[in-house]
Parts: C-alpha cells; sequence; structure tokens
C-alpha cells in the first residue's frame, strides 16, 4: 500500500539517500489494553473487511486461534492463553500483528528499495510493487510478524490502516472494538491514556501492570496495557526485551560496505602489483631447458 | 633454433575446460546476482535478470548449478590438491612468489601451494554457500529450519561469498599475471618453458611419462 505521499516518508528500506524531510508529523499509535478485550474478534473481522482479505477455512484443532497463525490473509490475529495465576484463572488475550517499530528490522533487512517504508507518522509499511518476496523482513522482524504469500511471493503484514490514517480515520480494528480495547490517537495521547488504565489496574492488584512500548526497537507504533508487564512472554510469547538481532546488525550493518570495499581493495592491489612487479614471463633458457629435458630422456 | 610450438605440454583435456568455464561463467552471474541483494548501491544489477523478483527466484537455481560445475572440478583435481611438504616450503617463500624472484622458488608440482589454497577456499565456500543457501531458499524450504537458524545462515551466506569473491579475483588476476598460464584453459596446452619456470616437478613427471617421445 502505498497511501501516503514521498513528503511523509522517513525512512525507505535499501536507500542510502535521506528522503525528503521538510515536512514533519504527529507520532500515531494504537493502544491495545489487554485487560479490556473480550477476545471477540471484531478486530479481526474488521482486518478481513476493510483490507478486503478473505482467509481459508481452516480446522479446528481444539483451540480459540482461528486461524491458528498469522497468514499473508491474517494481518491481526486474537491469541488466546490460559494463566494459571496462583489459583486463579486468567484469560489473556493479545491481539498480535505488527507492532510498527520506531526501528523497524524488516526495513533494516530488507534489499530492495522502497519495498518497506516507515513513514513520518511512524507506520512502517510494505509497498507491495517494491517486494521481491526474498522474505529478509521475516529474518529482521523481532516480533515475527511478516509472512510471504505462496500465491504471489509478497510479504505482507498490518498496514495500521495507513490508508485510512491518511485521511483522517481511525484504524478499522479500533473502530470495531466493542470494549474500547484498541485506541487510536497520537503517540503522546496514547501514552498518557495508558497511564490512566495501569493506575486503574494497579488499584485492582495488578502491582505490575505497565506499558509495553519496548525501547530495545525504539519504542513501537502499536504498545499494550498488560496487567503482567513484568511477564509479557505469558501473552503468547510476546518478546520481554525485543531487538533486533545482532546477526542482522551485522549482515545488514557496516560489513556489507567492509565486503566490497575489500573487493575493489584486493582488485587494486592486483592491478598495482602488475604495475610495480609486472608480469611474470617465460623467459628464454625457460624453453631452452625444458627443451634439453625433453631431448635428455 | 627451433619454433616454441614444438615444445607444448597438454595440461588440460576438452572436458575439463568445458567444465571449468560453465563454472566460470554460471559463478560470475551467481556472483552478480548475489551481490545485487547483499548491498542496495548494486540492486541495479537485478536488471540483468528481469528484475528484483525475477533476480531473487534465479540466484538459488544458478546456485544449484555451481555446486554441479564446481562438483565436476573438484572430482577432476582433487588429487592433485592434497597439501604435501613442498606446500609448506613454497608458501615460507611467499615473498619471493610476489616478487616474481621464481628462481628461488622450490620446485613444484602440477600445482603450488596458492593454488591448492584456491581450489580448497572455494570448496570450502560453495559448501556453506550451498547449506547456508538452502536455508535462506524460502520459497521451498521456509518450513524446515527456525528463524533464528535463517538469520545465521544469511551471515553465513554473507561471508562465505565475500571469501569467495575475493578468491576469485585472486585467482584471475594469477593468471593474468603469470604469463603462459590462460592458454592453458582455453586451448588446454603450456608451453615446456612455462612448466620449467612454474611446474617444474610436473614437467620432469610428464617427460619421463613412455609415450612423450617429442
Amino acid at each position: 500500500m502505498a497511501t501516503l505521499q514521498s513528503l511523509d516518508i522517513k525512512r525507505r528500506s535499501a536507500t542510502t539517500e535521506t528522503p525528503p524531510n521538510v515536512r514533519s508529523s504527529i507520532e500515531v499509535a494504537k493502544l491495545i489494553d489487554v485487560s479490556k478485550c473480550i477476545g471477540c474478534k471484531a478486530c479481526q473481522a474488521a482486518c478481513y473487511e476493510w483490507n478486503d482479505l478473505h482467509e481459508e477455512v481452516g480446522i479446528n484443532v481444539g483451540l480459540y486461534e482461528n486461524p491458528h497463525d498469522l497468514t499473508d490473509k491474517t494481518w491481526t490475529l486474537m491469541r488466546f492463553t490460559e494463566f494459571d495465576n496462583k489459583g486463579n484463572l486468567e484469560w489473556l488475550i493479545r491481539k498480535d500483528g505488527c507492532m510498527h517499530c520506531e526501528d523497524p528490522g524488516c526495513l533494516k533487512a530488507c534489499p530492495a528499495p522502497g519495498a518497506i517504508v516507515q513513514y513520518q507518522n511512524g507506520i512502517v509499511d510494505f509497498i507491495s510493487e517494491n517486494c521481491i518476496g526474498c522474505g529478509y523482513c521475516v529474518k529482521g522482524c523481532p516480533f515475527n510478524i511478516p509472512r510471504i504469500s505462496k500465491a504471489d511471493n509478497k510479504a505482507y503484514k498490518c498496514t495500521l490502516c495507513s490508508d485510512r490514517i491518511s485521511v483522517g480515520q481511525a484504524p478499522a480494528c479500533a473502530k470495531a472494538c466493542p470494549t474500547q480495547a484498541i485506541y487510536f490517537g497520537t503517540k503522546e495521547e496514547m501514552k498518557v491514556h495508558a497511564e490512566g488504565r495501569i493506575a486503574d489496574l494497579k488499584e485492582r492488584g495488578y502491582q505490575n501492570a505497565g506499558l509495553y512500548d519496548p525501547p530495545g526497537v525504539g519504542g513501537t507504533h502499536v504498545m499494550y496495557v498488560l496487567h503482567h508487564n513484568d511477564q509479557p512472554q505469558l501473552y503468547s510469547g510476546l518478546p520481554k526485551e525485543p531487538k533486533i538481532s545482532p546477526l542482522v546488525q551485522f549482515w545488514k550493518g557496516g560489513f556489507k560496505d567492509v565486503a566490497l570495499f575489500g573487493f575493489g581493495l584486493t582488485a587494486l592491489l592486483g592491478f598495482f602489483h602488475y604495475v610495480t612487479k609486472g608480469p611474470n614471463e617465460v623467459e628464454r633458457k625457460d624453453e631452452e631447458a625444458a627443451r634439453r629435458l625433453s631431448g635428455d630422456r | 633454433m627451433s619454433d616454441d610450438r614444438d615444445n607444448i605440454l597438454a595440461r588440460y583435456t576438452g572436458g575439463a575446460r568445458v567444465n571449468h568455464w560453465a563454472n566460470a561463467i554460471i559463478l560470475i552471474l551467481l556472483a552478480i546476482s548475489g551481490l545485487a541483494l547483499f548491498h542496495p548501491g548494486l540492486f541495479f544489477l537485478t536488471g540483468l535478470f528481469g528484475g528484483g523478483p525475477e533476480t531473487r527466484a534465479v540466484h538459488p537455481w544458478l546456485g544449484v548449478a555451481v555446486l554441479f560445475t564446481f562438483g565436476g572440478l573438484f572430482v577432476r583435481f582433487v588429487r592433485y590438491n592434497f597439501w604435501n611438504r613442498d606446500d609448506s616450503k613454497w608458501m615460507a617463500h611467499v615473498g619471493d612468489v610476489v616478487n616474481n624472484r621464481d628462481e628461488k622458488l622450490p620446485e613444484v608440482g602440477r600445482y603450488n601451494a596458492g593454488q591448492k589454497l584456491v581450489f580448497w577456499g572455494m570448496s570450502l565456500s560453495i559448501i556453506v554457500l550451498f547449506v547456508s543457501g538452502l536455508v535462506l531458499w524460502d520459497t521451498y524450504f521456509f518450513q524446515y529450519t527456525t528463524i533464528d537458524q535463517k538469520r545465521l545462515a544469511a551471515v553465513a551466506h554473507a561471508l562465505a561469498a565475500s571469501g569467495m569473491i575475493v578468491i576469485v579475483i585472486i585467482h584471475i588476476y594469477a593468471a593474468i599475471w603469470v604469463r603462459g598460464t590462460i592458454r592453458a584453459m582455453t586451448r588446454g596446452s603450456v608451453t615446456g618453458g612455462w612448466a620449467w619456470r612454474h611446474h617444474r616437478k610436473w614437467l620432469k613427471e610428464e617427460v619421463a611419462k613412455p609415450g612423450n617421445d617429442d
């Protein structure tokens, strides 16, 4: 989806120059209050509806997750966990999907110029016509979000409804949520709103309630209010301290420049060796010696 | 004085030459397509293969082709490339090698230590590249490895490919630098003087073979 103008792009994959940045925009965020979620999947249905996606009818294996994982057509998925909190059963339901990292691992890993962009407002979007289907974004992502379609070899994930937001609408999931567990606004507003919710949860005995806005990826533009913010892994494996893997940092960092420099240097060393030492030529005496050897036998 | 043309030795058979050049051509296409996806500044090279998705699709198949062409070279030449004491001695004289002081070098058999290092360096990098390449080939093998394994494979693939490209540059330059070498791979033969100068032990073995009467 390319729904915002090029002036609104903050970062662009596999591009060495800086995108135009005369315009600045307010950072937006989606706040998902897990403590208010009832697991109705209205957000999931709204996502299919707005993005006109049709997931295949799957098989029930005794879990509430449906489908069983994010797919190229399921950009958001309700994940259900039954947590035994010292005898009290807690049903932890998390709406999984792209976190729209401030420092996006997918964008860092992407080799195709402009296939992944980050808008000034913080949304990370895949520009499908530039996508080459290599799956590097899957390796770059600390949250295991992007999925490659078997049909067209393109990567897909939540767009944070960048097309709706560009015309002043809230994301489809936020619009559909019946309990207002999904809020949308500026990142600052969402943080303020979260503070109130966290204070409320603490009053109700959730001492470790908090905002999930992981600093390892520079913060995210999709944030969670969690009752157990000290153990985010409880929520179907939400990573505790997500960050871009050091392997990806190395692979996509300075190494690629060092490697090209090394190739150029090797070739140049060869050239200057030739210029200073010259070619190693067979001399007449070598040919004569060889002929003598052949003749001797 | 007779013409040098009457004193030549066969070095590579037609089959070996075809094998070598098939490998070289595919390996260069493989490197170009790989570099296109490796560095953003070289992404334009995907145009040579019809575009980004086409490059992504064709690169692993070129890798499979190289496994076979290099495999052929490996089988043909491995028996000449085992390291021996002469090679260590030759390596101790590497300063004389780069300064063209051939008279100070020990006698060399069919391959010198530098050539053997190229052979083993290529063999090792191609094995690493093939295995890590399979891990990265999401179209067919996505479900068999974890994402962390794929990240490790990406790093191994990039390191091995960089090493291999450096080896190939050295290999090409050495062929240009040491005159009389390229004809071994284009025409299959070398002059006696070339063999005397660079692979004297091999020349002596060849001359001693029955049937080499000329």
